[in-house]
């Protein structure tokens, strides 16, 4: 055993935190929130020249990573600076989408994106789907040489940014069934899709996107007719290792936030963190968060073994994240007390990124009933 | 014991009941249900309309014209109040400065300020809290010095609510710099409207403009405006902290918010089921019941004895602790209830008119559950709460 990064991890981890510590300031980032794309370009093109994206996908899919712990890696500095710009959509979804079921052509896109010129986002969630991953009705049906698509897809992160939309539409079966689905490509403006953009809780945007007689041909397929899913679960993994990641590294800034402010702020003629009611909870949240690193670990560790174990992994960190998470960010808030509750105060936003992660691709009683189906002998 | 609604608290009821039904403006109600906040004409609206029934100060003597009311009917207009999404009452005049005034200020002071609170004339903030007295409110600095008929006020006051409304505020300030903290505080009424005041908003992680600093530079404030006595003004705020308790629990908001996290959970779809029946997310919600079915007799017990003369001290402690972490954790089970959509960002589509990006009570959750991290800390933060509990039950 191991648990040491790899020389170069170590390096790109260094790399990222120093870059995001210098440029992605409490005020950089508020106003790149508040602005009207929700993201950076200049950022963004900064992230992809250090290799942030390149280091997601593998030496194969041109990049120089794509292993769980080069994902954990980089989500982890980009939650702990509490960065909005979207490498989850772009790269891990769209990206990997791409890489994984792409012909040569549509690989191309892959490249575009690890050199940081090509957004891309995932439309799968739909308005009723909720966390389901098989729960596809958007349809897609041939039309001579071409596909038509018809539905909606929800909460789609990144859409507005997207020069590409992957989205999943079901060519047979029913709605929950994992074969059927297939993804397609398609290219933003396209006649028949609509987007109604907005602001998300914790930084960033999304739209819901509409899809009404969507025509393409049937080069916009990604991979085989509704064969998609376990691609998209392979995917979702990664994601969720991500999600895992980034969270953690989000609740690290959270719980050091909370140990400078109780040593530094006084009542009662004392600082607050020398009253035995907050320093205990405060050495709750480190036993906590030791917890989370670990689950985080394994996470990564098993993202490589067969689609059982590594979904079984993943549950377990995703449903133990979700709990420490909300602890770590409702009592950092409260051991800060009022000033914790103001926008521009950094806990403000790091908290929101930590509880909100809880939305995203499965919730933490969703992690916890996946984890106890897949432990199912 | 006797747990069940006499024939006349039933009459009382029915009747709050019809006439929430009739006069409370459904659009008001609408934009509250979907998570908006009021705006001030619409808040002014609802008091004068509360006020012509006689039923804007529920607790204040008749004398006064208050409703006089005992503590089941506070808690059944409480509770149908919230389950009719009517706004709540904003309580810096009438429950907080009204108390303070009948108990410890002049007969001129009531005749003056009771009637104008009444009829909205004039919108009061508490001026309490400072960027250094936060929990440790008696280290306050807000420094009042006495110049014949005046007071000269210099200092900085923070996180008063709705600010940024108010005509007036009341503050304690310190009037003896040289001796013990508590003794040194006076409680001063200072019209926002006078050369010096200046108030800036903090936007709040929702954000929500809720929130002010409120700024004093050589701001003249006639003597007359002192309440009671110089220095007593800590007497005075402790017993504006104590007295006004009855809807600390916040009860009738629980009720109103479980019930809307069950209408939810009956809607959101979950593997192909409704939500309400998921056994985990069922489980959180029969939990959360059990606790505030226990709350909701723990809080009548409290506040009826109460009201027949014992004042509730340490117990108001325990309904705060108590009944914050059950409307949070309503917040929260909210907020997971919502699913993915309760990602927007939607303060614009909240406020205006336009249509909801997901199923409409998916608008508001994640903001209120963030927003809602203040109901532990103000008002005397939790851990205050129960360091007082410890100390009153351990004489310490
Ligand atoms: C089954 C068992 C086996 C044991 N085996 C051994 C052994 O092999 N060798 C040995 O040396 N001892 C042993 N002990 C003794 C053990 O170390 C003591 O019980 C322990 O140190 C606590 O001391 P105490 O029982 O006097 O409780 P106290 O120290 O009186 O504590 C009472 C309570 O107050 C709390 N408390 C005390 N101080 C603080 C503080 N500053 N802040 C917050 N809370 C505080 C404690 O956590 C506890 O809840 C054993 C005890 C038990 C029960
Ligand atoms: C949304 C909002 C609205 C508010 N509205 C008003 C208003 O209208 N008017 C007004 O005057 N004030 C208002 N307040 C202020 C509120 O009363 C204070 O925030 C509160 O008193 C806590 O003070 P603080 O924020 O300075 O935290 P601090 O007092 O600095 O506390 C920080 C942390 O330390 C803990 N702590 C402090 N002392 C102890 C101790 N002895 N033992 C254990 N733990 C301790 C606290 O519980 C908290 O967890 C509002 C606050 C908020 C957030």
């Amino acid at each position: 055993m191991n648990f040491d990064l790899t020389e170069e991890r170590q390096m790109l981890q260094d790399s990222l935190r120093r870059f995001l510590k210098d440029r992605y300031t409490t005020d950089t980032r508020n106003r790149i929130i508040d602005s009207d794309t929700g993201m950076s370009d200049e950022i963004w093109t900064a992230l992809a020249e250090l290799g942030v994206i390149g280091a997601l996908f593998a030496e194969e899919q041109g990049g120089f990573g794509g292993a769980g712990f080069d994902i954990s890696t980089v989500f982890e500095e980009l939650g702990r600076a509490g960065v909005v710009e979207p490498f989850l959509d772009t790269a891990i979804l769209g990206g990997g989408l791409i890489a994984a079921l792409g012909d040569d052509a549509q690989k191309q896109m892959v490249e575009e994106v690890i050199g940081g010129g090509l957004h891309l986002a995932f439309a799968h969630g739909e308005p009723t789907s909720r966390y389901d991953l098989s729960r596809v009705e958007t349809s897609a049906k041939s039309d001579g040489d071409g596909i038509v698509l018809n539905g909606r897809k929800a909460v789609v992160v990144n859409a507005e940014a997207a020069g590409r939309i992957i989205v999943s539409a079901r060519e047979s079966g029913d709605a929950g069934d994992e074969a059927g689905i297939s993804l397609f490509l398609v290219p933003a403006g396209t006649d028949g899709m609509t987007l109604r953009g907005y602001p998300l809780m914790s930084g960033g945007r999304a739209a819901e996107v509409t899809l009404d007689e969507v025509r393409l041909p049937g080069s916009a397929r990604l991979g085989a007719a509704g064969a998609a899913f376990p691609a998209i679960a392979a995917q979702v993994a990664a994601a969720n290792v991500a999600l895992a990641a980034e969270a953690m590294g989000a609740m690290e800034t959270a719980v050091e936030l909370t140990r400078e402010y109780l040593m530094t702020r006084k009542q009662f003629g004392r600082p607050i963190g020398t009253f035995q009611a907050l320093a205990h909870r405060y050495s709750d949240l480190l036993i906590e968060m030791e917890q989370a690193r670990s689950a985080v670990i394994n996470a990564a560790g098993h993202f490589a073994d067969p689609a059982r174990e590594r979904d079984r992994h993943i549950a377990s960190a995703r449903n133990l994240i979700g709990r420490v998470g909300r602890l770590v960010a409702e009592e950092s808030i409260q051991m800060h007390g009022g000033i914790a509750m103001t926008q521009e105060y950094e806990l403000a936003h790091i908290a929101k990124r930590i509880v909100m992660t809880d939305h995203r691709l499965g919730d933490t009683d969703y992690h916890l009933e996946r984890f106890i189906d897949l432990s199912a002998a | 014991m006797d747990l069940s609604y006499s024939p006349e608290e039933i009459a009382f009821r029915d009747e709050v009941r019809a006439f929430l039904d009739e006069k409370l403006p459904k659009d008001l109600a609408e934009k509250i249900r979907r998570g908006g906040h009021p705006d001030k004409a619409e808040q002014e609206q609802w008091h004068a309309i509360l006020n012509v029934r006689g039923w804007l100060a529920p607790n204040w003597p008749r004398e006064f014209g208050g409703a006089e009311w005992n503590a089941v009917q506070r808690h059944i207009f409480e509770e149908e109040c919230a389950f009719a999404s009517a706004p709540r009452i904003v309580p810096f005049g009438l429950s907080m400065l009204a108390p303070v005034l009948m108990k410890f200020g002049s007969k001129e002071q009531c005749g003056h300020y009771l009637p104008r609170i009444l009829d909205g004339t004039d919108w009061w903030c508490q001026g309490y809290s400072e960027p250094g007295a936060g929990s440790d409110l008696a280290s306050l600095k807000t420094r009042a010095v006495r110049e014949g008929d005046h007071y000269i006020v210099n200092g900085q006051k923070t996180w008063t609510t709705l600010g940024q409304y108010a005509d007036w505020i009341f503050c304690l300030v310190r009037t003896d710099p040289n001796v013990k903290q508590q003794e040194g505080i006076s409680f001063l009424l200072i019209d926002m409207n006078t050369p010096g005041v200046e108030v800036r908003p903090i936007i709040l992680l929702d954000g929500t403009h809720e929130v002010n600093e409120v700024w004093f530079t050589d701001v003249k404030v006639p003597v007359e405006n002192l309440v009671g006595e110089e220095n007593k003004g800590w007497t005075y705020a402790k017993y504006l902290l104590t007295h006004e308790r009855t809807n600390i629990a916040g009860v009738g908001f629980s009720e109103a918010g479980l019930a809307s996290v069950k209408r939810m959970a009956r809607a959101e779809m979950s593997g192909g089921k409704p939500l309400a029946v998921n056994p985990h997310f069922a489980a959180r919600v029969a939990k959360v019941e059990i606790d505030l079915m226990a709350m909701a007799t723990t809080n009548l017990r409290i506040i009826s004895k109460a009201a027949v003369g014992q004042a509730p001290g340490v117990e108001a402690s325990m309904l705060k602790v108590k009944g914050t972490i059950i409307r949070q954790e309503i917040n929260d089970l909210a907020r997971r209830a919502a699913g993915p959509y309760a990602m927007p960002f939607a303060s614009e589509l909240v406020e205006g008119d336009n249509d909801p990006i997901g199923p409409d009570y998916a608008g508001p959750v994640a903001a209120k559950y963030f927003n809602n991290r203040k109901l532990s800390i103000f008002g005397g933060s939790n851990e205050i709460q129960r360091g007082i509990i410890a100390k009153v039950k351990m004489g310490g």
